[in-house]
């Protein structure tokens, strides 16, 4: 039998206030083992803590069970206080009485039978606990980046700069991401292409950093400190080493009518192709479905113009395989699609664009070198409506977002602004919900559009846009302050489309076992504390994957991760957690179920001879990599003869605890 | 029948296996028995294959696997399921068998006599695989005679016959009959039960139930409960050898063995066929199969030694969770 201590935390009055913790500490004492039992205002404060050490050395206790928070808040805290105390660590046990007790529950009626059924929980499973011990495993000192945005490329550069190799994959042709497509940046007005271009030179000649553009992810495995990565390089069909990047080919290309993705549909680019002039690398892709070559065998004139031969159409895609000890996820954001919604006739009208087209349209080196025109007859428009919130803040989550995508508000200021300085007999109207601009310098930016350039901002939200005959967009919309029906008649209607995060984030987060929120944002370790961590470790992530942002936060993130990556690849050598899997060879019947159902790849079979009761038997048994075992338990679970056992959440363990719960 | 006897003494005596596993005549004319031969004489004298030979041999291959030498093994198609399902989960090596594919014309169901009132069969004709086996003429003891339609007396599990193609053989000998009904299908049942509502449906399992003695014949004959120590014996757990609190602990046996075969169950019939209280056991194992069919997909266990069960797999098409809770509520 184990000598038990139970604490008991306040939590201030986070617990107090709804669980009678007095009442939760008499109740221990009369439970099995239990030899001391005692309630404190923080637990994990210094006072709480040396409470918990004095208690096991005076009362020679051999388990401790801590009623308080989350084990993911302070498990970690109590257990190196039974160490630091001599204890084994993995003798102490946490029963969650404030997320799951007090927290949830109004009144101490309800808040304290319960707590006290959570303790005794804890109490029936301590008495089972047996000491374990954490193992070792090293550290590859190699980071990946999967994504080549200003994310992407930040984390890598600051890993890069700490001195450890950095692998960026980014599955377009060229680093650089969205913010190579935008014009200006808010609040400051300065270039984007000209801050970003100088660090995208910089990752392609930085001597810690390899880049594998037009690549994608093809799976992991392996965990915090030792992932095995397959990374698949697809085909370019040029080959990078030799092509100078002189754009002849290019230049050659009889095929010009793939639409340009760079410039979002707005017009047209060769089948061979790089997305933008300053592309890194400079080296083009040829796109198979638009190239004449590829689609009839004829042509060939890109590979006739080479003047180094780096045309190759044999060229196969190649699956390259390395191993990493961290890895950073930057995958981005993409605008929402705008098709379902028909009432502003984005699909009817091509004076209708999104903030990204716009972006291209102002931008010198667009699809109109910088011209503002309707897309449509070329014309400079004279009456600009932009429609805020496209798709944020909605409630039909068919179509939209529930959340707000935090940077329209600052660069439709910041557009209007531009057309303002170029175009000054621009007459621009914005329809808002709110006007946010929480942030350095942001709302004086805001102020500016609608003083200094006298932006005409609508509280209020459109009905519809209906195309005219004479190529006008009628704006149906509405004024809340004046309580009046608005109408306007527009040459060009601008949509603030919601953010959300790259597609492509789904099928990663399977691959690296991440979790997901309702919106595709990945979740964070913790969502204040362990911002830039995601769950599984030896993953983090940087930019708009994890939830909108704009750039100098990305930035941010994005040193904050690399920080985090650095810290990782400093360690030679990582503790293991001991809760692994564990199979007993006297009941494994070797059906191979637990090895299929293993995320992780941890277990293999061996033909091992055993004595079951004095029979010697030559049997097929299981048998757990410790290192690569992640503790999920999925194999315990899907074990019919209960042979595998979770250290740490043994099935008697867990039957003791439901027990408890089912016979009070 | 004699034709397999011959066949087998032939394997026996070039070397070709070590023994032959098939069914011995019992001592009533309608429970003949699973057996291990290992001589001519004892084939020619005791070997049976009749209407009334149900048994699923494919078990038996897990100790025989392990024996010196091959075993030749007589299988049913529906039997052959339950061989394939065993490799997969590597209880018997394929290697290790030499294996007849016999055909059927359908078994027979010794309690559907016995409702009738000729359970105390002495002697019957029509049951054996030469003939057209379209009526069984009964004899008893007590010198009753009757002639009742094949089909009125065959196995429930044959009216819904999966198949009657052998999923693996080494060669195949005596020819089938399709018995499947024209009407229906084998979810029927589970529909019906379904279709209660929760009071009613536990009352109907409740009093099925109730009858067992835990005589663990339906555990014991089941191919896919091979484990060496059942989690019931595991004394690992507090849970081996420990009375019931209530007479509901006692039908849990039910419910965490369909859990446990789950996914891996060929619906071969045995446990309701061996059960000694007749309780229609194999409606646990359906519901599962139905649920699993209508959640992943159609799969059916044992129809090759590759395909993992859709419980043991992950596809990106798996419904989310709680998808099953969704369906549950209609």
């Amino acid at each position: 039998m184990q000598r038990i201590g139970v604490f008991v935390c306040h939590c201030g009055s986070n617990i107090a206030a709804t669980v009678d913790v007095a009442a939760v500490a008499e109740a221990a004492k009369s439970q099995p083992g239990v030899v001391f039992a005692t309630d404190y205002t923080y637990m994990c404060s210094e006072n709480g803590q040396n409470l918990i050490a004095d208690s096991i050395k005076e009362y020679g206790l051999t388990a401790v069970v801590v009623c308080s928070c989350s084990p993911r808040m302070h498990e970690a805290t109590f257990r190196k206080v039974a160490d630091k105390a001599g204890l084994n660590p993995y003798m102490v046990e946490i029963a969650n009485i404030r997320e799951q007790c007090s927290w949830v529950h109004k009144d101490t009626e309800i808040g304290t039978p319960k707590a006290i059924s959570l303790m005794k929980t804890a109490v029936a499973k301590v008495n089972l606990n047996t000491p374990l011990q954490e193992g070792e495993s090293k550290v590859t000192k190699r980071a990946l980046i999967i994504g080549g945005g200003i994310a992407g490329i930040q984390t890598a550069l600051d890993i890069a700069d700490a001195g450890y190799k950095v692998d960026i994959v980014e599955k377009t042709p060229s680093i650089g991401g969205r913010m190579s497509q935008l014009d200006k940046t808010f609040p400051t007005l300065d270039c984007s292409s000209c801050i970003l271009t100088p660090k995208m030179t910089e990752v392609a000649q930085h001597e810690n950093i390899t880049l594998y553009t037009y690549s994608e992810v093809e799976s992991v495995s392996g965990y915090v400190g030792d992932f095995t990565v397959e990374i698949r390089r697809k085909a370019r069909y040029v080959h990078e080493d030799i092509c100078t990047g002189c754009g002849l080919c290019m230049t050659k290309c009889p095929s010009k009518k793939a639409k340009n993705e760079f410039n979002r549909g707005l017009n047209t680019r060769t089948a061979i192709y790089t997305p933008f002039a300053q592309a890194i690398p400079n080296v083009p892709v040829i796109d198979t479905e638009a190239c004449i070559h590829f689609r009839t065998g004829k042509c060939g004139i890109c590979a006739k113009n080479c003047a180094v031969q780096a045309i190759d159409y044999e060229q196969k895609d190649e699956i390259i395989t390395e191993k990493y000890g961290a890895i950073v996820v930057a995958t981005g954001f993409d605008l929402i699609d705008l098709k379902p919604f028909g009432e502003y006739a984005y699909n009817l009208s091509p004076d209708v664009v999104s903030s990204l087209e716009l972006e291209r349209i102002l931008n010198a080196a667009g699809p109109t070198s910088g011209h503002l025109q309707r897309m449509s007859d070329h014309r400079q428009p004279k009456e600009m409506v932009f429609i805020q919130c496209v798709g944020s803040r909605c409630e039909d989550d068919r179509r939209g977002k529930p959340y707000c995508s935090k940077i329209c508000c600052m660069y439709t200021a910041k557009q209007a602004m531009l057309i303002k300085d170029h175009y000054p007999d621009v007459n621009i109207h914005v329809f808002y919900i709110d006007v946010r601009t929480p942030g350095k310098a942001f709302d004086e930016f805001y102020r500016r559009a609608v003083e200094d350039y006298g932006v005409d901002y609508i509280k209020g939200q459109v009905g519809k846009v209906t195309p005219q005959a004479d190529g006008t967009l009628l704006v149906h919309g509405v004024d809340m302050l004046d309580q009046k029906v608005v109408e306007i008649n527009a040459d060009m209607v601008v949509l603030a489309a919601a953010v959300e995060p790259n597609p492509d984030i789904r099928k990663l987060a399977t691959m690296l076992t991440l979790s997901i929120d309702n919106n595709n944002f990945l979740n964070e370790a913790h969502p204040k504390l362990r911002p830039v961590e995601a769950a599984t470790a030896g993953v983090f992530m940087s930019g708009v994957v994890q939830g909108p942002r704009d750039i100098p936060e990305t930035v941010a993130q994005a040193g904050a991760a690399a920080i985090k990556v650095v810290g990782l690849l400093a360690k030679d050598k990582l503790k293991t957690n001991p809760c692994v899997a564990q199979s007993d060879e006297l009941y494994c019947n070797g059906c191979s179920v637990c090895q299929n159902v293993c995320p992780y790849g941890a277990i293999s079979y061996t033909e091992k001879e055993v004595r079951d009761h004095g029979v010697r038997d030559t049997r097929r048994i299981a048998q757990v990599n410790p290192a690569l075992c992640k503790g999920c338990g999925a194999c315990s679970v899907a074990c019919p003869s209960g042979a595998m056992n979770l250290k740490g959440f043994s099935n008697r363990q867990i039957m003791a605890e439901v027990d408890t719960v089912l016979c009070q | 029948m004699q034709e397999l006897i011959n066949r087998a003494k032939e394997l026996l005596a070039d070397g070709t296996v070590a023994r032959v596993l098939g069914w011995k005549k019992g001592d009533f004319v309608y429970n003949p028995e699973p057996h291990i031969f290992t001589s001519a004489e004892e084939l020619e004298k005791d070997f049976v294959y009749d209407g009334f030979c149900g048994a699923n041999l494919s078990k038996y291959m897990i100790r025989a696997s392990k024996m010196e030498g091959k075993t030749l093994v007589f299988l049913k198609p529906c039997d052959t399921f339950s061989f394939n399902q065993l490799i997969k989960e590597h209880q018997v090596v394929r290697e290790q068998a030499y294996i007849i594919g016999v055909g059927c014309k359908g078994k027979l169901d010794h309690r559907k006599f016995q409702e009738m009132g000729l359970g105390d069969i002495e002697s019957i004709t029509g049951i054996n695989l030469m003939d057209e086996c379209d009526v069984a003429k009964v004899t008893t003891i007590y010198g009753d005679k009757k002639e009742v339609p094949f089909a009125d007396v065959m196995l429930e599990r044959c009216h819904f016959c999966k198949t009657k193609d052998h999923q693996i053989f080494d060669e195949k000998m005596l020819g089938s009959k399709e018995t499947t009904d024209t009407e229906g299908d084998r979810f029927d049942e589970v529909r019906r039960i379904q279709a209660m509502s929760p009071e009613e449906r536990f009352a109907y399992f409740r009093s099925e139930l109730s009858k067992c003695i835990r005589c663990n014949a339906c555990r014991n004959v089941c191919p896919a409960c091979n484990c060496l120590h059942c989690v019931f014996d595991n004394t690992n757990y507090d849970t081996a050898q420990k009375a019931n609190a209530d007479s509901f602990e006692e039908n849990m046996f039910h419910i965490i063995r369909a859990y446990h075969v789950a996914g891996r169950c060929t619906d071969c019939g045995e446990c309701s066929r061996v059960c000694p209280q007749s309780i229609p056991l194999h409606l646990l194992n359906r519901k599962f199969i139905l649920d699993m069919d209508e959640l992943y997909g159609e799969f059916q266990a044992g129809s090759d030694t590759e395909t993992p069960g859709p419980l043991t797999a992950f596809t990106m098409e798996d419904p989310e969770a709680g998808a099953g809770l969704e369906r549950s509520r209609g």
